[in-house]
């Protein structure tokens, strides 16, 4: 059948499965837009493309489905950037349609021009420039395959106008992907599973460091098994959060900079690390001389370009996590680790006292606080928080105990300010179903709002908590602690948010005081409509405990005990 | 450089291409690999280039290159060829002065290098000479006093010994017939 590049591109996104594309229409994508009319795929108007970029990454976040976004040339496809860096960091599969100036056009600095694939090249999994209508189909499947195959990431399609004008005979069969060279299904050798459970049998203080890979493989109920059967407690990353129930009682929390102390001292005295789908960050290990130095590690990763990178381990094994665990736990014997397990407790016991949630009333309204009444009202429902980058994000990941697997979205890897509520706002489109709430500081909110109007748009049900404590208020707290209070640039003029939501026609709050917390979180679920709530925070408070960027990730900077009065108080 | 550095010899099947080239290079750069010496060119099979790459890297590091080129979907085959026996060469142009006082001397050092005189001119002559690295670098040092005007040196290119072509090459068909298996999966 004869088709045009642009009807093509459609059809090769709806065989894909794809119901949904983010974007934002411009010159060299015109003729794409026009043969959308024809097409079952909705298409959600962002006001930024960067937006767009993040709700095709929340969108995948939300389901492991891929998200789509697309743009036009130049200005369009470089706004995409930030977003294709954070799925590139985070491994979220997405595909990326750029339009592009005619083909003859090319390399003569036309309108509108701009070498995206040059520019995408080490932020995407793959990227692909399209001259001719003939080549569109497989280079769509072959992007989709790359994207959610092996190690998920971000692809780009740039497709240059006349390629999408021009016909062609379609032929979906025909258009097979063609990848010699890309090999994402390997597996590990026998040999290392034996090792691997000969470390498993001889340690008495192992500890499993669960990462977002758990999520991506799917393998939830194998890392569960594991740990339940061995008797191993769970630490989680930041992107691992919800691979296993916070409730259960081999969790032990997050690990990393902000992780629990009592997780950061259990790794350090572990002698068995047993990584799954986790690589070994820096904000995960602080100083990696000093990190697990008596553990021996065992790593289970897709990527192999991971092992050995940041931490050198003992058995790596290669493949899906999922493949992998599977085939490893019939072999795994029934553990006793109960010494292990009370050592870990009493730990936790002399954590408690700095917990900012044992501490009175003072009648200042804390971060924490507004994140731990959220859950308390939210935990039965099937919620997804997505948070932005900052504070908050690490009170979130701290005080929201999450329960289910994809219940958090949040940048971890490349930390991108104003990524919550275009996530967020993928993340709705992807599960209608869920309750979605944003957690977003007053800083990281400022970059993106502007998709309060895609939101509305859109008609989406989500709700919209700003911690709002009138700093970039990370930044704020390493000046405080590492630049002698020198507070440059980060004291933060707002607009009224519950004015400025109203204006986009968003029920609004404004709450300043512990006790209207949970109210507020009330009625905003009770409205039908979205809500954006403005949550004034005492301002300059810090996130506890703290490694110091490079430091042992047992040496953390604690709360003061028994409390409360920060920096502004003294 | 860390400990148990050396100079790693990669050989490296890809894809011909548009930007395959820049891929790789920047894979380097990204990591923060340095290359000592890339050189591409075509193969037996006009839709295969190959390149050899030298780059300083310990055992550990090596292993990741290799990871991370896998990782380029254009890339389908990388042989570290640094501990077994290969052939290694690189080819220099060298315009060396050589009035006529002195041209006998400089023939001399050319026979003993096994070079050759590729062109004569007046007051100079262009040797050129193809082995492996420190053999050009000898000679380039003994012809250094006569007054060396242009070099040229097209980087090391290497291969096997032996009928094997390329470890693994032709037992998991990516020379062969580079089709189907991995492509199943996402029909």
């Amino acid at each position: 059948m004869k088709m045009t590049g642009a009807q093509i591109l459609w059809e090769c996104l709806e065989r894909e499965g794809v119901e949904h594309v983010f974007g934002y229409p411009g010159g060299a994508i015109l003729p794409a837009y026009d043969a959308l009319k024809h097409s079952r795929i909705h298409h959600i108007l962002s006001r930024h493309e960067q937006g767009a970029t993040h709700m095709a990454d929340g969108y995948a976040r939300a389901t492991g489905r891929v998200g789509v976004a697309i743009a036009t040339s130049g200005p369009g496809a470089t706004n995409m950037v930030t977003g294709i860096a954070t799925a590139m960091m985070d491994s979220s599969p997405i595909v990326c349609i750029t339009g592009q100036v005619g083909s003859r056009l090319i390399g003569s600095d036309a309108f509108q021009e701009t070498d995206i694939t040059g520019v995408t090249l080490p932020i995407t999994k793959h990227n692909a420039l399209v001259t001719r209508a003939g080549e569109l189909a497989r280079t769509i499947r072959e992007a989709f395959y790359v994207a959610r195959s092996g190690r998920p990431g971000p692809v780009l399609v740039d497709v240059t106008k006349d390629a999408q004008q021009a016909s062609c005979e379609f032929d979906w069969d025909a258009a097979r992907p063609q990848l010699p060279g890309y090999r994402p299904d390997l597996s590990p050798a026998k040999a290392e599973y034996a090792r691997a459970l000969e470390l498993l049998t001889r340690a008495k203080r192992p500890v499993i460091l669960a990462g977002q890979g758990v999520l991506a493989s799917g393998a939830m109920r194998e890392v569960r098994e594991l740990a339940e059967r061995a008797q191993i407690p769970v630490a989680l990353t930041l992107l691992g959060l919800g691979a296993l129930p916070a409730s259960h009682p081999l969790h032990l929390g997050m690990m990393g900079m902000h992780g629990e102390a009592w997780v950061n001292h259990a790794i350090q005295n572990a002698d068995l690390l047993v990584a799954l789908g986790m690589r070994f960050d820096d904000r995960v290990t602080g100083d990696k001389e000093c990190y697990a130095t008596r553990a021996k590690k065992i790593h289970v990763e897709i990527d192999p370009a991971e092992i050995n990178k940041n931490v050198k381990v003992d058995v790596a094994l290669v493949g899906d996590l999922g493949e992998v665990l599977r085939e490893l736990l019939p072999r795994v014997e029934a553990g006793d680790r109960s010494e292990w397990l009370k050592w870990i407790e009493q730990h936790q016991g002399d954590s408690a006292v700095h917990d900012i949630q044992a501490m009175v009333d003072n009648g200042h309204l804390y971060a924490a606080h507004v994140i731990h009444d959220l859950w308390f009202e939210t935990r039965a429902s099937n919620t997804v928080v997505v948070t932005d980058v900052g504070q908050h994000q690490m009170w979130e990941a701290q005080y929201y105990k999450h329960e289910h697997p994809r219940s958090l979205i949040t940048s971890g890897g490349l930390g991108t300010m104003g990524f919550a509520l275009p996530a967020a706002i993928g993340a709705k489109v992807a599960r209608p179903e869920a309750e979605v709430w944003v957690v977003v500081g007053d800083g990281g909110f400022q970059m993106t709002m502007a998709e309060l109007a895609t939101m509305m748009q859109e008609r989406l049900k989500i709700n919209v908590a700003i911690i709002n404590n009138g700093y970039l208020g990370m930044v704020r707290q390493w000046q405080e602690f590492f630049y002698e209070r020198n507070y440059q640039s980060t004291p933060l003029l707002s607009p009224d948010f519950a004015r400025l939501a109203e204006a986009y026609g968003i029920r609004s709050m404004t709450v300043t005081e512990r006790g209207d917390v949970v109210p507020a979180v009330r009625a905003a679920r009770e409205h039908a409509g979205p809500v954006v709530i403005d949550f004034r925070v005492e301002q300059e408070d810090s996130v506890y405990p703290m490694v110091a960027a490079g430091a042992p990730l047992d040496e953390m900077i604690r709360r003061p005990s028994p409390l409360v009065e920060t920096a502004a108080d003294d | 450089m860390t400990e148990g550095a050396m100079l790693n010899t990669f050989v490296v099947y890809v894809e011909n291409k548009p930007g395959v080239l820049t891929r790789v290079a920047s894979l380097f750069r990204r990591r923060a690999f340095n290359i000592d010496s890339l050189t591409v060119g075509r193969t037996e099979k006009p839709e295969v280039s190959r390149m050899t790459i030298t780059v300083e890297a310990d055992p550990d590091q090596a292993r990741r290159i290799e990871a991370n080129l896998y990782k380029l979907v254009n890339v389908l085959l990388v042989d570290n060829i640094t501990r077994d026996p290969a052939i290694v060469r690189d080819l220099a142009m060298i315009k060396v002065t050589a009035k006529q006082d002195v041209r006998p001397h400089v023939l001399e050092l050319v026979n003993v290098f096994r070079a050759r005189v590729v062109d004569v001119g007046p007051e100079s002559l262009i040797i050129e000479i193809t082995g492996a690295e420190d053999k050009i670098d000898g000679l380039v040092e003994v012809l250094r006093p006569y007054g060396v005007v242009e070099m040229v040196r097209t980087g090391i290119v290497a291969m096997r010994r032996g009928k094997r072509p390329v470890a693994a090459a032709q037992s998991n068909g990516i020379l062969e017939d580079a089709e189907d298996e991995n492509i199943a999966q996402s029909a």
